[in-house]
This record gives C-alpha cells, sequence and structure tokens, in this order.
C-alpha cells in the first residue's frame, strides 16, 4: 500500500488505487471523469444547508446517459450507495451524502437538446442551470416560469428534484407543472422515461411521483420541459403597509376577488431595509411590510387586475402604493428581492432560511408567532416570502462561532415548523424535506401515510442505495440514518 | 391513536366496509366504467362517500368526498366564483381523479393531476392513508396524490381529496375559422384554454378579461374570418392520445384534435401503444406493493 493510501495526480483525477471501486469507475469512465482527492470530498460532504456534513465517496462527472447506467452497474457491484448532485444549492440537506455514497455531479449533462416553441417543450440535460435556460429562451420569447431565489447557479435536475418553487410560481405552477418528462437511470441500471409529451402519458403518472423525490428514486439524465410564453405586459406594484397583518390580509383579499397575480411577495422591515442598504432598490425603510405584487398577461386586463390590487391594497390600509413605471425601476424592484439573502450578510455571517406553508388566512397569525418564537430564542428573525402560496420563509440569522448559538437557532426552528403544521399547514413548500424535515415527518402524516410513501419509494428503489437516509424518518425510510452517519468499514477514504 | 388519523366518521365507516373478503371495485357514475378493461367476475361494488367537507374560497382549495359529482361541487364553487379543472362530463370527482382525463379545455383550466393537493384513500388492507397536503404548495415527503391521480383505483380506494380550485374567468368565447394553420392560432394569442382542428376548421377557446379577448378576436381576424359560435364542435367517441408534434400528420376520415395538447377524438380506438419495460417493472412493484392480493379493482390496469 502507498503512504497516500491512494494514487492521485494534481487536478485529483483518480489513477490506479487501491479501492477496487475507484479503479471500476474509472475502468468505466476514465480517470477525468472521477475525482476522489481531499477537496472534492470536503466540497461534496455538504450542500447549501446548515447541517452536518456527511462523508462523500468518489466523484462521477457523467456526460451521458450511458455513463450513468455505468456507475450504477459499478455500484451495484460494490454494494454502494447513489447521490445525484447539481449545483448543490438545497436548504434541505437532500444532497448531504450519507453512507459515503458514489457522488454523481451532473453538472457536465448541460446541454440544452431541442427547443419547439411550436408545441412549446425543450428538452434538456438536468446540468442546465435554471437562468440559463431562460436566457436562452429569450430570443423565442419564452422562459421556464420555476425561478428559485437561487435561479443563477441551480440547475434543473436539481429543480426537478426538489419540485422547486420561486416567485412566479404563484400563477404558473412549481416546477411539477412545468415537467412533461424525465429520462431516469434507475437504481438497477434500467433507463426509463418517465410521462411523455402526450397530455396523459400511459400508465401510473411516475413522472409525477419523481418529481420532488429528492434523488432518491433514480437519478434524472434528461427532460423535458414545458415552456412559457412570454406575456406582453407586465405590471409590478410596490405597496407599503404599516404592519404586516395588513401586508397579509391584502394578499388573501386579492386571491379572494379572483385575481390570481403572477407573484406576490411580502418582506417585513427588518429584511427591507437590510436590502436598500445592499443595493438601494427604492423600497420605503419605514414600511412594516412591503407587498411586491406583479401581474402578467394582455394589456388591458393586466392594467384592470392592477388596479383592483392597489384598491385592495388601499382598503387594508396600505400607506403607499407605488406602480414601477419603467422596465429598469420593474428590475430594481425584483433585484431587491432575489438578492434578500445576500443582503443579510450585513448583519450575521450565518442564516437559516426556514420553509413552511400555511392557509393564506392564517399567515398574519403565524408570523405573529414566528417572531414571539424567534425573540424567546433570542435569533433575529427576517420575513421574506411568497406570500400569494401562504410559504414562509423566515430567515434566522445567526454566527455560528458563538457557541450554543446553532442550537438555539435549531429550537427556533422546530417551534416555526410546529407553529405552522398547527396552523393546517404543511413542512415544507419548495425546499424539500431531506434531513431538515426528517424528525418532523411524524407530526403531518401516520405511520401508515409514511409506511405508503416508503411503498412508492421501494417501487422505484426497492434496495435503497439510491439517496439513502433521506426524507423518510427512522424506522420508515429503507436505511438506518446512525449507521450512515458513520463511515462504513473498509471504505476508501 | 395518532391525532393525526382521520376522524371523519363518513371516511371510517366506508374503510370498514372495504373489509371483506372479496375482491372490491368503487362504482361512481359509470362515465368511464370501461377505462382500463372489463372488471373481474365477482367483484364487490362500493360507492364512495360523498359531500363538499370544507370549501376555503381565498385559499382556493376544497376538501371534498369522493362519491361527489364534479357538477355539484362545480355549482358550490361557482357561488364564489370558482371552478376546478375536472371536466364536467356526468361523473363523479373520485371517478375524474381515478381516471385522470383532462378537461377539453387544459390549457386553461390544467390537468387533473395537477389539481390534486391531497388525497384520502383505503389502502387494500382496510386502512385510510393520506397523501399530499391541504394547502396550494406542498413538498413535504413522497408524492402519493400523483401516484393515486389516474390510477384507476387499483392501488387504493379514493374517498376525499383537496383540490386546487380555480377562479372562473370574467369572459369566455369560442371562435371558429377555416382554412387557417391552427398552429399559427395557438401562436397568435397568448393562453387560448382550447385550440381544435378537423383538418380543415379551427375553433379557439378564449377566456379573461373582456377587453383581452376583444383584442385576442382582433387578432385572430387578421388571420382568417373567424367568428363566434356557440361552443366546441361534437367530438367522435374515441380518443387518442398523441404527441402535440404528431398532430398535423394524423389522418382519418372524421377527427378533431387538441393543436398544442395532442389529444384527438376519433372513430375509431387508439391502438395500444408499447410499454417502455424500465417503467413497466415500476408499475408493477408499485401495483404489488400497494396490493399484494390484486383486490382493488381487479381486470382494470393502465
Amino acid at each position: 500500500m502507498n503512504l497516500l493510501g491512494k494514487a492521485k495526480d494534481l487536478l485529483g483525477r483518480a489513477s490506479a488505487s487501491n479501492d477496487p471501486l475507484v479503479d471500476d469507475l474509472v475502468d468505466a469512465l476514465g480517470s477525468d471523469a472521477v475525482k476522489v482527492d481531499a477537496a472534492h470530498r470536503a466540497l461534496y460532504a455538504h450542500d447549501a444547508s446548515v447541517f452536518d456534513a456527511g462523508f462523500a465517496g468518489p466523484t462521477c462527472y457523467p456526460e451521458t446517459t450511458e455513463q450513468v447506467v455505468a456507475i450504477m452497474a459499478v455500484a451495484e457491484k460494490h454494494g454502494r450507495a447513489v447521490v445525484p448532485r447539481g449545483a448543490g444549492t438545497g436548504l434541505a440537506g437532500g444532497a448531504i451524502p450519507l453512507g459515503a455514497p458514489v457522488i454523481v455531479a451532473l453538472t457536465k449533462m448541460n446541454q440544452i437538446h431541442d427547443v419547439d416553441t411550436v408545441n412549446r417543450v425543450a428538452w434538456v440535460g438536468p446540468g442546465v442551470v435554471n437562468l440559463d435556460l431562460t436566457n436562452h429562451l429569450r430570443p423565442f420569447g419564452f422562459h421556464f416560469a420555476p425561478d428559485p431565489s437561487s435561479q443563477q447557479v441551480c440547475t434543473i435536475g436539481g429543480n426537478v428534484a426538489n419540485n422547486s418553487g420561486g416567485p412566479h410560481c404563484l400563477a404558473y405552477g412549481v416546477t411539477d407543472a412545468h415537467v412533461a418528462a424525465v429520462e431516469v437511470v434507475l437504481i438497477d441500471g434500467s433507463v426509463a422515461m418517465l410521462g411523455g409529451l402526450e397530455d396523459e402519458p400511459d400508465g401510473l403518472d411516475l413522472r409525477g411521483a419523481f418529481v420532488g423525490s429528492e434523488g432518491t428514486l433514480g437519478i434524472a439524465t434528461k427532460v423535458a420541459v414545458r415552456i412559457t410564453k412570454n406575456p406582453p405586459a407586465v405590471t409590478t406594484l410596490l405597496l407599503s403597509f404599516d404592519s404586516v397583518a395588513d401586508a397579509a390580509n391584502t394578499v388573501s383579499e386579492v386571491i379572494a376577488a379572483g385575481v390570481v397575480p403572477a407573484a406576490m411577495e411580502v418582506m417585513d422591515q427588518r429584511i427591507t431595509v437590510a436590502v436598500e442598504n445592499y443595493v438601494g432598490a427604492g423600497y420605503p425603510r419605514d414600511a412594516a411590510a412591503v407587498l411586491l405584487a406583479e401581474v402578467e398577461g394582455l394589456e388591458a386586463g393586466v392594467a384592470l387586475d392592477a388596479k383592483k390590487i392597489s384598491e385592495i391594497g388601499r382598503a387594508n390600509n396600505a400607506t403607499q402604493v407605488r406602480v414601477a413605471a419603467t422596465d429598469e425601476e420593474r428590475a430594481l424592484l425584483w433585484k431587491g428581492r432575489k438578492t434578500a439573502f445576500g443582503a443579510i450578510a450585513q448583519i450575521a455571517p450565518d442564516y437559516y432560511l426556514h420553509d413552511t406553508v400555511v392557509p393564506r388566512a392564517k399567515l398574519a397569525a403565524v408570523l405573529e408567532q414566528v417572531y414571539e418564537i424567534a425573540d424567546r430564542h433570542d435569533v433575529i428573525v427576517m420575513n421574506v416570502f411568497h406570500a400569494g402560496d401562504g410559504n414562509l420563509h423566515p430567515l434566522l440569522l445567526f454566527d455560528r462561532t458563538v457557541e450554543g448559538t446553532l442550537e438555539r437557532v435549531h429550537a427556533a426552528g422546530a417551534e416555526i415548523v410546529r407553529a405552522s403544521l398547527d396552523a393546517g399547514g404543511v413542512l415544507s413548500g419548495e425546499h424539500g424535506v431531506g434531513v431538515e424535515k426528517q424528525p418532523y415527518m411524524a407530526e403531518m402524516f401516520t405511520d401508515a401515510d409514511l409506511d405508503h410513501q416508503n411503498r412508492l419509494r421501494q417501487s422505484f428503489d426497492p434496495v435503497c442505495r439510491a439517496n439513502p437516509g433521506k426524507v423518510l424518518p427512522m424506522g420508515h425510510s429503507c436505511a438506518d440514518i446512525q449507521s450512515l452517519r458513520q463511515t462504513p468499514p473498509g471504505v476508501w477514504g | 391513536m395518532s391525532t393525526l388519523a382521520v376522524t371523519d366518521e363518513v371516511l371510517v365507516e366506508f374503510a370498514r366496509q372495504t373489509v371483506t373478503n372479496s375482491p372490491i371495485a368503487v362504482e361512481g357514475n359509470r362515465t368511464r366504467w370501461d377505462v382500463g378493461g372489463p372488471l373481474a367476475n365477482g367483484v364487490q361494488l362500493l360507492k364512495a362517500p360523498t359531500g363538499v367537507v370544507e370549501y376555503q374560497p381565498a385559499e382556493m382549495t376544497v376538501q371534498v368526498r369522493a362519491g361527489t359529482t364534479v357538477a355539484e361541487l362545480h355549482k358550490v364553487l361557482a357561488e364564489h366564483g370558482q371552478r376546478t379543472s375536472l371536466p364536467e362530463r356526468g361523473g363523479t370527482v373520485g371517478g375524474a381523479v381515478a381516471v385522470g382525463e383532462n378537461h377539453l379545455e387544459v390549457l386553461g383550466r390544467g390537468s387533473v393531476r395537477n389539481a390534486v393537493l391531497q388525497v384520502r384513500y383505503v389502502a387494500a388492507d382496510g386502512q385510510l392513508v393520506t397523501g399530499g397536503g391541504p394547502v396550494v404548495k406542498n413538498v413535504s415527503g413522497f408524492n402519493l396524490p400523483k401516484l393515486i391521480a389516474g390510477s384507476l383505483g387499483v392501488l387504493g380506494s379514493i374517498v376525499e381529496v383537496v383540490l386546487r380550485t380555480n377562479p372562473i374567468p370574467a369572459a369566455s368565447r369560442w371562435l371558429q375559422a377555416t382554412g387557417v394553420d391552427p398552429g399559427a392560432v395557438r401562436n397568435a394569442v397568448l393562453a387560448p384554454s382550447a385550440v381544435l382542428w378537423d383538418g380543415d376548421t379551427t375553433w379557439v377557446h378564449l377566456e379573461g378579461h373582456l377587453p383581452d379577448l376583444d383584442a385576442e378576436t382582433s387578432v385572430l381576424g387578421d388571420l382568417a374570418g373567424f367568428e363566434e359560435v356557440q361552443g366546441p364542435p361534437a367530438l367522435p367517441p374515441h380518443r387518442w392520445l398523441v404527441r402535440p408534434q404528431d398532430v398535423s400528420g394524423f389522418s382519418a376520415d372524421r377527427f378533431v384534435a387538441s393543436v398544442g395538447v395532442g389529444t384527438i377524438w376519433a372513430d375509431k380506438p387508439q391502438p395500444a401503444r408499447p410499454q417502455d419495460p424500465a417503467v413497466a417493472a415500476v408499475a408493477q412493484r408499485a401495483k404489488a406493493l400497494f396490493d399484494p392480493t390484486g383486490r382493488l379493482n381487479p381486470g382494470r390496469s393502465r
């Protein structure tokens, strides 16, 4: 055995090693596509979440479906788990490797294969970056509707895995509504085309089951996404309020009035001020809450909807109703919203972004609880959220170097989740369960419910090697989370 | 018992009725009884519970028991200016969800599968199972509503759903013209809720604010001589599901095709299409895991 335990060159490429798993992967993919160096292991041991890092096995960079099939065969031979990975922007720990899995990084499968504007479908690789797709579609007059805050870096494969949302999913729906078909490599190496371009593909809706399954059912290698025509008219309104409750009530009443804007986002005063300091988006610093509403469509209807939103806002004590006069002003208002998470770096070095959904009518009451919970745990909380669909995003700010802080943040987070469930809400609107919400699954679902979710999972992966230890809680999942947290004996490392 | 357990006595009683020694099937109004093949002999038929359980217009959701007819549901929703994507054809909510057949105006209303936010079904062993959640946005756990919607009741007997509702647009109209390229028609307007074509005539359904409809009608008028008509054409009896790009090459003596959607109505049934073996293997495992003894709706398959 050589002193390094394995041989690597300076680029981290794997060459002849003492690990038969690595050797087989190199045989299948070539040494350039298999990384085993410490930097890769460290990078891929975690994602964008605040949760404990896992333990990454070799990282593979396939470029074709056939190479993903080959990886599955090697993983099966060695009894090793596989974890697919896009840009690693997930906030629920879904991409944290448990059980020293083979990491399948799909970033090189980033081709836009075909754009069909007549039938409004594009075939893309899972590694295509969300915003790159929309930029590519712009000359055709189309876009990809899901627009998570991470859209500059997150990938379509990651969007599929998490059923991602974003501000503009209020009118258009989350990723699931925009995926017609997915080519998936199953854990046994077979390639399945889930869904299809037909309106109602034959058989069970396995495509629908796959979207949002967080990498636990197989690896997406090609995606047929539905593309959306750019609307000719867009109006963005900014409404200011003296209370968060007035903003929340405005949102509820707009929906009740039969208006479904493209987006309705609320920011509280703390985050508004932080954003103003950061990018100067023109938000009022003195408002307790700011509501950003956007209506899209044809000119006359957009004007009618904008007027209705203004009226409802004023009836709910809006102190200011401003309509963006130019495209530049509109872009600036959105820049403020989309850079909110960057803006908070001036306040604290770390943040934990929560994600729950409550009925719209309970927004104001739950927000009040959120502030109270954070105060009690001595944690700074800011709220910036997709109000239109009741999707709360309490942002807990902290400095993890201060001893005991992370524990207080987690305690406050747990109470926020429970307050949302008590209000008739759900655990997650768009971030997924990952490892973050596993402990709460039994608070939303019965044993029988979880057992059936597990059956769904086993239909795709009966051997529990696709991203094990995620989503389902201990006792239901096909993985023992404790043992997955340990490095298996004899494993490369 | 967990506080999460379903407490609706009507559902609990229905679940009790399913626990028998014979195979069972849930009967709605039989509007799509033949889909998926003939029911096996010796199957006990049950009727699903009925009634709208909770409706909150501002949440854009409605909780409804499966035996309720779509017409009854839509009557309740219409009082608050809302509707769902479920097609009205005389059937029940449970039947519409189990079959998963979309509305003719699917481009405007959305698909049935996307409308199901939460599903409650009775499993093969008589347990009540809830999948999904009651709010409009939810990614908490595996998506059982998607697996159950369109499953023809072979994985579980649907007893209740929470559906997404949508506002009924302020105005709507059907327009008709002959000799125009239906693809050009679809692209000329922003979001038609249906574009139908029979090889010669094109029908367009527009919905939205009245001035928008007038503007779109004027745009269409530049393409061809469109005139307003009462509604869509009569549809031949058999539905074909093809890819939208295959619509233009379709030929039959008589057909109506949904442009941009791919559904075609014709006089003959669509021949069975070959199934992807990897997809079939997953579906077979699902069937075996959800209904190990094959007692749910035997004879039917997707």
